[in-house]
């Protein structure tokens, strides 16, 4: 029992003083996969401010633009036009989807709008497949997969990469949503969509522009994602990763995704790393989510999420 | 509601009536195998390749043979996706297809072999789990119907220990070095960690486990362990994406690639394309050889994608999943043969052709007449071994290819069996099943 | 014309406030049932038995579970999963350990086990709501599976990993294991399904039921008025969890025979809500129905082709079930956003006033 206890309290943190190279290279690790995974919040947190839907089809469409891209590179079309092509396929993905899904469905319950985002999902599950084939397909992005060591931490190119893309992004969606007109209707629409309507937002367009949006960071997250484990299918269960980061950051908020995520990354890194092996190891995936759910209990609505405001 | 109920009915209708038709067009002279494929979803990379070769290998029997000593074969494929629910609907299906029924059944998920393992006894088709599925089965006396031979995941083990220590100069060179498990944290993944167990006691190397939760997207924290062991050695038990991103995660923290080993389900073209250079080095077990250079891979582009017969693309031919459904395919139509020897030359039902699993016997002279001289290694199956305790080859990636780079590495059947024999009475007894007496049948 | 109740007077308060009020419903709902128990053990193949009946009955019953919790008491969960693995984990050690315990008594125990475990995760639901709630559900999805595959005294410490589901008898007839066979499952299974959905019935139209409503309407209003959140949501994710906890012991001893945490991942989670709201929230029967459309369609989807005549690679015939899959789920959604139950609500509806327009 002493031995428990001494394993659970005191090993760990000896062990991170007595090697503080590795530790960092434990945190740096966190910090990396944690943006990764806000990556993939950020469009769940677009939508959802935008037009209150849980997009369960998030993850398909960092997989359908990964895949797109790829599809695209493959048939020799050059970087920039398949970039370029596959922002194009995403916006008219947005465009079927308001069409189709969300319009006739604009007044319902969440939980229905949510269910209609899961159809989506199997739809584009089996399209993706369909026109492009099942196959694990490389994705070179032209970043040599190679660490380089700093002060005897390891640090690996590509992660950091990814880690700046990240922060570029978040740094350029909140200008966009802070500083023009087209994120302030944004932000109005996410407030009161009624409201908004009756100031003459359009709504329909809006709803356009957020999903192309939230298309275009799946194209950046399934770009980073794609050339970590080569494109295929498990790209969509990258999904459930961001899960946790947009409990502990609040649906709603772009820095609480990032916050979130870099929350989550390191305190799983570390709870794998320092704790996992007194239990067998592979505790990753519940102890991010239960650690989201520590900070849950704290504050109900995320840490960066809208005060939730009941009304009797 | 009025179509759904006419769409409802024309199905119920058409199902009906299928079967009977079925029936009425079936040709006398052949045997029906259904394939459980998946084409489609998380594993598609692997089993797209396997249903290729598997297929390709029918085909060519029923060009360049006339099929088995006159009986042509037949088959269908059914998606399963992985999913033990779509695979027992799949057997379900098919299992009465066929002049005679199903002739065997190759699960390809461990998940669906463990269901289809009580079923096939009472519908009497054997399950053939070609170096997957229940280790245990290989004990014919508990489990008749089931066989996974040429080898299984505990004696595959062992043969990687030993091609460690043959590099490393000698077993006792073994002593005090560190070995790294990366395995999926499922039952496929821990099926290597006791035997690893066992030889680390034996051998006196040190074994450090490391589990990686499903998918194995992310694998960073179990690779910076890795890197803080900084292990001799690296064995990789992984399926789908957790190979891919373990391979480009050792070549992240630059492992030297030439001392980490990948299962047979680990090593295979789809696990090392996204590392890309990366990979070069990376080595992986097999019980067969990888690429074209086997009069079978000739008589197949003869024989089938010549005259445009094949399930996949001709570049597809020689990966090394590929060459696994082909082996895969050889092995059950060598079984249907043998069966044939018994019971002639005529289809056969999977009782009888559970005979022919159990009494195969392919030697080297047959070997290279199916034009398989050192593609694969000669097999004999008896009631008690179902395993065939068959030796283990090892290949390399060298950036464009599979190559084998060692000879047959033979298994410690003397480590492994008594483990087996004991799981294999303790799985019997679970499904309720009594030990067969083998003298008596012969 | 056939669905009026004009000559059915009700003398007592019992008639009344019966499940089915009006003759020809009780007639109809125990005509089917009596055909469900009779007709296929007899008539259909196993192939029907095995693949299609015992696994719609046991997502049922599972669909019954989640809707109590999320359709009833409004409470988010995408941890059914990991509840019907407690259950069905349970049974195997209940029934191992017992093994002349009647194996109803065993789905029974199991149930109460998970019921206990639901308990101690529903905790959270009193400080956290809406889909934050759905998520946090999913630590309870994540850790259980885990616990199953890390613990090894779960499965009896077998090198395999998998539990299986050994001989057992009621009645003298074999129920569950090898040797049971397809119809003796089928009529276990519906059997425990009725039972189970008549005792949820009763339970949503008494006093707990409403005050679950209560909670998912207007939960400050109703505690408030004096229902107790605590005590009505954990008594929610109890109940909810028993009753997926059965059917998980009922996944593994009637359906697959022998399974692995695999088959409990959060798709599994994911399917059973699927059913719920396709099925419609809050409807006992929208369970069975939405359990039947996810079981149903998908192999019509995939047996339609060839009965058709048309002979797709099996690859291509998938991703098209699929697409046409997620297609019907926008349709029906589209079409009647509160589930199948409530468009066979406006079918009886229209039926009351057939032949007349209104």
């Amino acid at each position: 029992m002493t031995e428990l206890l001494y394993g659970i309290a005191i090993a760990p943190f000896k062990d991170m003083v007595g090697s503080p190279a590795f530790f960092a290279e434990v945190l740096i690790g966190g910090v990396f996969a944690g943006l990764m995974y806000s990556l993939v919040a950020l469009g769940f947190v677009l939508i959802f401010k935008a037009s209150g839907v849980f997009n369960f089809a998030q993850g398909v469409m960092v997989l359908f633009a990964a895949l797109t891209l790829v599809g695209l590179l493959e048939r020799g079309v050059p970087v920039v036009g398949a970039l370029l092509g596959t922002t194009a396929v995403m916006v008219a993905l947005a465009w079927v989807i308001e069409r189709v899904v969300l319009r006739p469905l604009v007044n319902q319950e969440h939980i229905i709008l949510f269910m209609a985002t899961i159809g989506l999902t199997f739809f584009l599950e089996g399209f993706g497949e369909m026109v492009w084939g099942a196959n694990v397909k490389k994705l070179d992005i032209g970043i040599p997969d190679r660490s380089f060591i700093v002060a005897g931490v390891q640090i690996n190119q590509l992660e950091m990469f990814a880690a700046l893309t990240a922060a570029v992004l978040v740094a350029v969606l909140g200008i966009f949503f802070q500083r023009t007109r087209v994120g302030r209707a944004l932000r109005a629409v996410a407030d009161d969509h009624e409201a908004a309507l009756s100031i003459g937002i359009p709504l329909k367009t809006i709803w356009l522009i957020v999903w192309s949006v939230a298309g275009i960071v799946a194209i950046v997250a399934g770009i980073m994602w794609g050339a970590k484990s080569g494109v295929q299918f498990s790209l969509s269960l990258v999904a459930l990763k961001a899960l946790p980061v947009l409990i502990l950051g609040g649906f709603t908020s772009v820095p609480g995704a990032v916050v979130g995520g870099l929350i989550i990354g390191v305190g799983e890194k570390v709870g794998e790393v320092y704790w996992g092996p007194l239990v067998g190891g592979a505790i990753e995936n519940w102890f991010a989510y239960v650690l989201a759910l520590a900070f849950l209990l704290v504050r109900p609505q995320g840490l960066f999420g809208e005060k939730i405001i009941e009304r009797v | 509601m009025s179509l759904k109920t006419l769409w409802i009915g024309a199905l119920a209708a058409a199902l009906i009536a299928g079967p009977m038709a079925a029936a009425v067009h079936a040709q006398p002279k052949e045997m029906f195998v259904p394939l459980l494929v998946y084409r489609t979803g998380p594993f598609a990379p692997s089993g797209i390749p396997i249903a290729n070769g598997f297929v390709d290998y029918f085909t060519l029997v029923n060009e360049r043979d006339g099929g088995i000593n006159g009986v042509k074969l037949t088959w269908e494929e059914c998606e399963t996706q992985y999913k033990t629910d779509l695979g027992v609907e799949c057997y379900e299906k098919l299992k009465g297809k066929g002049p005679t029924g199903a002739a065997l059944v190759n699960p390809y998920s461990t998940g669906i072999t463990y269901q289809l393992i009580p079923k096939a006894a009472v519908d009497k088709v054997p399950v053939f789990s070609m170096g997957y599925g229940m280790t245990a089965s290989a004990d014919g006396r508990w489990f008749p119907w089931v066989f996974n031979f040429p080898t299984t995941y505990w004696s595959q083990a062992s043969a990687v220990i030993r091609y460690m220590a043959q590099q490393e100069g000698g077993t006792e060179k073994l002593r005090g070095k560190k070995i790294v498990h990366v395995f999926h944290n499922s039952p496929y993944g821990k099926e290597a960690n006791p035997t690893l167990e066992e030889l680390s006691r034996r051998l006196g190397f040190e074994l450090t486990l490391l589990a990686v939760d499903s998918p194995g997207q992310e694998q960073k924290a179990t690779w910076l362990q890795v890197r803080r062991i900084n292990p001799n050695w690296i064995f990789l038990s992984g399926w789908g994406v957790m190979n891919q991103v373990a391979v480009k995660e050792a070549a992240g923290i630059g492992f030297p690639m030439d001392h980490f080993i990948g299962n047979w389900w680990s090593a295979s073209d789809a696990d090392v394309i996204p590392a890309g250079e990366g990979a070069k080095g990376y080595k992986g077990a097999t019980f067969h050889a990888p690429g074209t250079g086997f009069k079978v891979h000739a008589d197949l582009f003869k024989f089938v994608y010549d005259k445009g017969k094949g399930a996949g693309k001709k570049e597809g031919v020689g990966e090394v999943l590929y060459n696994r459904g082909v082996v895969n395919a050889m092995l059950s139509v060598e079984a249907i043969r043998t069966a044939m020897t018994k019971h002639g030359n005529k289809p056969l039902t999977g009782a009888e052709v559970r005979w022919g699993f159990e009494n195969l016997n392919l030697t080297e002279p047959r070997l290279e007449q199916l034009g398989m001289k050192g593609f694969t290694h000669p097999v004999k199956v008896t009631c008690e071994d179902h395993e065939g305790a068959g030796p283990v080859m090892f290949e390399q990636w060298d950036g464009k290819k599979w190559n084998i780079v060692s000879d047959w590495i033979p298994v410690m059947r003397d480590v492994v069996r008594p483990k087996l024999e004991a799981a294999a009475v303790e799985e019997g007894k679970k499904l309720s099943y009594t030990e067969r007496d083998c003298a008596k049948e012969k | 014309m056939i669905y009026r109740e004009a000559g059915q007077f009700k003398t007592s308060y019992a008639s009344d406030q019966a499940i089915f009020p009006i003759a020809q419903d009780r007639w109809f709902v125990g005509l089917a049932t009596l055909a469900a128990l009779v007709v296929p053990p007899l008539a259909a193949s196993e192939y029907w038995l095995q693949a299609v009946l015992i696994p719609l009955l046991i997502y049922s019953l599972a669909a019954i579970g989640l809707n109590l919790l999320t359709g009833y008491a409004g409470q988010l969960s995408l941890g059914t999963g990991g509840f019907m693995a407690v259950g069905a984990y349970a049974a195997f050690k209940l029934t191992t350990a017992f093994p002349s315990l009647n194996i109803i008594a065993v789905f029974v125990l199991s149930g109460v086990v998970a019921a206990g475990v639901g308990l101690v995760f529903g905790i959270p639901s009193l400080r956290i709501k809406g889909f934050y709630l759905a998520v946090a559900t999913l630590a309870a999805q994540f850790f259980l599976v885990w616990l199953f595959n890390k613990v090894p005294w779960f499965v009896n410490y077998a090198s395999s990993g998998t539990i299986t589901a050994p001989n057992r008898t009621v009645f003298g007839v074999i129920v569950t294991g090898p040797n049971a066979t397809a119809p003796v499952r089928y009529v276990t299974a519906l059997a425990l399904v009725v039972v189970f959905a008549l005792l949820a019935k009763n339970l949503v139209r008494g006093r707990v039921g409403r005050s679950w409503m209560a909670i998912r309407d207007r939960d400050i209003a109703a505690e408030i008025i004096g229902v107790r959140p605590l005590r009505t949501k954990l008594l929610a994710f109890g109940i909810s969890s028993f009753y997926c906890g059965v059917a998980g012991a009922e996944l593994v001893f009637l359906y697959f025979g022998s399974a692995e945490t695999f088959a409990f991942d959060i798709t599994l989670s994911f399917l059973v809500l699927f059913m719920v709201i396709i099925g419609g929230l809050g409807s006992i029967l929208g369970s069975f129905l939405g359990a039947a459309f996810i079981v149903l369609v998908p192999i019509l989807l995939t047996n339609a082709p060839q009965s058709l005549g048309l002979h797709l690679p099996v690859a291509l015939q998938k991703q098209l079930e699929l697409m046409v899959f997620g297609g019907l789920i926008i349709f029906f959604l589209i079409v009647e956003p509160r589930g199948l139950a409530r468009l066979w609500q406006i079918a009886k509806e229209k039926l009351r006033l057939w032949p007349f327009p209104h």
